[in-house]
């Protein structure tokens, strides 16, 4: 492009646009898209950040059997019984920039009704994820939000309850004779199916 | 189609401000100097929308901004990209800014009937300065806190109301949350709010007047569109081509590893705008300096102090500033447009020999070199610590480097130690010791070939050597330690020992600090060694449990008596020194013979630091090999 793309033929004073500008006029319109789009995407590219799945830094050396298993307790300390206990679950936890070092990530229910059988539930309910806190006398968990109810064994207790399935229930493992070990997961609420939440 | 965009038209007018905006006559065609305010326009759009979204993942406080900030460029998809969009931009406005205002005044374009416009234009040059010091700060890294901590001081000058306005901006007595909060504030908010609004009324104001056409006119009149819309798009593009290639810059060095770095989301590393150390105020920053833009200010004001001080930092700048709005009156006279080019032209070169004259001294200035390639290795150690430990705690990341004994292992034997110890021959941090050294070079202590030192040759200059030099508690140390004991019996007994048993009783001695810098023990060859160190052999004068006491490392038994000698239980561990330098002179130490100062006053942590430090004791990432951290004194400063 020279200095001085104007027209050269003689025009009237009054402003005709140049007939011979289509090209000038597709470019500006090619480029001032290019102008815009290019901020817009990079800040959209970085505004879907999250939909990335990112992998946990720093994590602890186990044995592969258990891996992304947490010890929530020890067989000594939970009784076998016909009501749950509820257990904190102690865990690293990544918030964004920061690491907060065994922090606890959520809170779930065991319950022990064999020597080596133990139902363990996520203490979110399925429905909208408000926390269940076990009834002792109706012998339900029971949610304070929508008033769903489940059994012991987290099926649906309540017939109108909103909730599309039971409670979360969550693998668990025995290490060393005596270490409970469970996969802490939460899951998307509101399906019929557990859909992790990664 | 049609009739839709007719019954638009027939309630907006749409049509007629679509055709005011784009067929705009340009008298005497378009040209390429128009462009800059059109330049000017797009980089500030380009601000706002990378603004919105880095503001989606900034968080304003003093624990949290570096951090944040540390997130987008490193962890976050594009993150150095978009931040690196947004850095580079407001640079680049800032040399359009000095082009467009050229322009006007060469032009002739401030003069009536434009006045009321080229005084919008210089309270827009107010707003992007503004934006341009209160963005600085805001990832509260080394270099944007001191700077803009210089600056915010020098508010304070201000008479009458300085130190109020001072505390106002700060948000307080010092720096600090509410600093960010209010910058914050003021960059993503009042700022650009108001440069919205100026920046309307400065088109509004310029479209009634229209271009200013030297005359006579070169050419046919034109249109706006799509003459001049297209020479604005070129140049726009040309700005975003410049901004594209500093954010590259580091590209051809790192060719052969792009790949790789973006395979693993690490473009961050080596793309963008760079990023500190976090901001720490108890560090002494020798490297304050502001944006390369303010620099000329910098200089200038050097050239004032005491008294005269507030002239160069607030009297001036202002005169020189409002003479500006004074331009339009000046220019109507016959010499005044000449008048103002000269003034203008002159303060641009004054700034650039400024600014040249400032880059030049710290060129020349060791001190801000060493600090600025200080603030450098911190940034890169803190990136080490940060992905070591998966994250940083709320105490933020500066907290982290500062527990790390690499970085401040060394600068705390500096201050504390190296007023009579050396490490390998300087103060821990590379630099000289200040005065010549009065005990034992500590950089290798605990190790294998020190250990073997200090059996073989005690009075050797980097052990007790450097003691008869010494005086503590007033009184001279001479030759307390070269002909004390521990040289006396090697002296005897050299010759009585093999190397066989000296490697051994070094094996034994190293066992005991259980110290993983110094890698597997050799058994066999301990065991052999704790032989010696309990019975000697049949020639020697005496063996070492004769004046060491120690509870050899398994043990349960303590061998030997306390009181004549240290006492090794543990030697060179973490434990062991800690317990030393909280008290040299205990009974189990060195008792009356002691020569060296009790480190009682330490904090647990800055004992720990040291000691770990001494220890070697720090993280390192696991896939480089790092050669020794301190390497002599860098003399490349010309």
């Amino acid at each position: 492009m020279t200095a001085d793309s104007n027209p050269t033929e003689t025009q009237e004073t009054a402003p005709v646009p140049p007939r011979r500008s289509f090209l000038t006029k597709f470019l500006s319109v090619v480029i001032g898209g290019v102008l815009v789009v290019f901020p817009f995407a990079t800040g959209l590219a970085f505004f879907l950040d999250p939909l990335r799945s990112r992998r946990k830094q720093g994590e602890e050396e186990v044995a592969p059997e258990f891996e992304g298993f947490i010890k929530v307790t020890e067989l000594e300390e939970l009784p076998v019984s016909e009501e749950p206990h509820r257990y904190k679950v102690i865990d690293d936890r990544v918030d964004a920039w920061n690491m907060f070092l065994q922090q606890p990530v959520g809170t779930v229910y065991l319950l022990r009704s064999g020597e080596q059988d133990i139902l363990a539930f996520n203490a979110d309910c399925p429905h909208a994820t408000c926390p269940v806190s076990f009834d002792s006398d109706r012998k339900l968990y029971q949610c304070p939000c929508h008033n769903s109810s489940f059994h012991p064994t987290g099926d649906i207790a309540n017939p109108d309850s909103p909730a599309a399935r039971g409670l979360d229930r969550l693998e668990v493992k025995i290490r060393n004779d005596n270490e409970v070990w469970i996969k802490f997961q939460n899951f998307l609420p509101g399906k019929a199916e557990q859909i992790p939440v990664t | 189609m049609k009739a839709l965009l007719n019954w638009l038209d027939d309630r907006t007018g749409y049509r007629e401000i679509l055709n005011d905006a784009l067929y705009e006559r340009i008298p005497g065609g378009a040209r390429w100097r128009y462009v800059w305010g059109s330049t000017l326009t797009f980089t500030f759009v380009v601000q706002m929308i990378t603004g919105v979204f880095l503001w989606m993942a900034y968080s304003p406080s003093s624990q949290t901004a570096w951090e944040s900030v540390y997130y987008i460029q490193y962890e976050m998809q594009f993150g150095w990209l978009l931040r690196g969009v947004h850095h580079f931009t407001a640079q680049a406005m800032i040399v359009l800014l000095a082009l467009h205002f050229m322009q006007i005044i060469i032009d002739g374009a401030y003069k009536a009937p434009r006045e009321v416009n080229f005084w919008l234009g210089l309270i827009l040059m107010q707003l992007v300065l503004g934006l341009s010091l209160t963005g600085y700060l805001l990832p509260w890294d080394q270099k944007g806190y001191w700077a803009t901590k210089v600056a915010t001081s020098l508010s304070s000058m201000v008479p009458v109301i300085g130190p109020d306005i001072q505390r106002l901006v700060v948000g307080g007595p010092s720096y600090g949350n509410h600093t960010l909060t209010r910058f914050f504030a003021l960059h993503a908010g009042v700022l650009p709010a108001l440069l919205i609004g100026f920046l309307a009324l400065h088109i509004y104001v310029f479209r009634r007047h229209g271009i200013t056409v030297k005359t006579p006119p070169k050419a046919a009149d034109t249109t706006f569109w799509p003459d001049q819309v297209f020479k604005d798009a070129v140049a726009c593009l040309g700005v975003l081509l410049v901004v594209l290639v500093l954010i590259f810059w580091n590209a051809p060095q790192h060719s052969s590893e792009l790949g790789q770095l973006a395979e693993e989301g690490r473009l961050g590393d080596v793309f963008g705008a760079d990023l500190g150390a976090p901001a720490d105020p108890t560090e002494n920053y020798r490297a304050a300096r502001p944006e390369w833009y303010f620099l000329f200010l910098f200089q200038f004001l050097k050239y004032f102090s005491g008294d005269v001080e507030v002239f160069g930092a607030i009297y001036i700048p202002a005169a020189v500033m409002g003479f500006m709005f004074l331009m339009p009156f000046i220019g109507r006279w016959k010499l005044g447009h000449r008048f103002n080019v000269i003034y203008m032209t002159t303060l641009l070169i004054g700034a650039a020999v400024l600014t040249g004259v400032a880059l030049k001294e710290d060129r020349a200035d060791e001190k801000v070199a060493a600090a600025v390639l200080d603030a450098h290795s911190k940034s890169e150690r803190i990136r080490e610590l940060i992905v070591d430990r998966g994250g940083v705690d709320t105490a933020g990341a500066v907290n982290l480097l500062r527990n790390d004994p690499k970085t401040y292992g060394a600068e705390l034997f500096a201050q504390k130690c190296a007023t009579c110890h050396q490490f390998d021959g300087h103060d821990g941090t590379g630099e000289p010791l200040k005065i010549p050294a009065t005990a034992s070079d500590l950089g290798q202590f605990g190790r294998r070939e020190w250990i073997r030192g200090m059996v073989t040759e005690p009075a050797g200059p980097k052990y007790f050597g450097a003691t008869v030099g010494a005086s503590y508690n007033g009184e001279p140390v001479e030759t307390r330690f070269t002909e004390g004991e521990m040289a006396s019996w090697v002296e005897e007994n050299a010759e009585s020992m093999t190397s066989e048993e000296i490697n051994a009783v070094v094996e034994f001695l190293v066992a005991q600090g259980d110290r993983a810098d110094n890698g597997a023990v050799n058994s066999e060859l301990a065991a052999a060694g704790r032989e010696f160190f309990e019975n000697g052999n049949d020639n020697l004068t005496s063996a070492c449990v004769d004046c060491h006491a120690i509870r050899p490392i398994g043990e349960d038994e303590e061998l030997g008596d306390i009181g004549s000698a240290p006492l090794l239980t543990g030697y060179a561990s973490e434990a062991w020194l800690r317990d030393f330098l909280r008290n040299p002179g205990a009974e189990h130490f060195y008792g009356d013979n002691n020569a060296m100062r009790a480190f009682d006053n330490l904090s647990d942590q800055e004992l720990n630091l040291i000691v770990r430090w001494l220890l070697h004791n720090w993280h390192e990432p696991e896939t480089v090999t790092e050669p020794d951290t301190v390497s002599e004194p860098d003399d490349s400063g010309e």
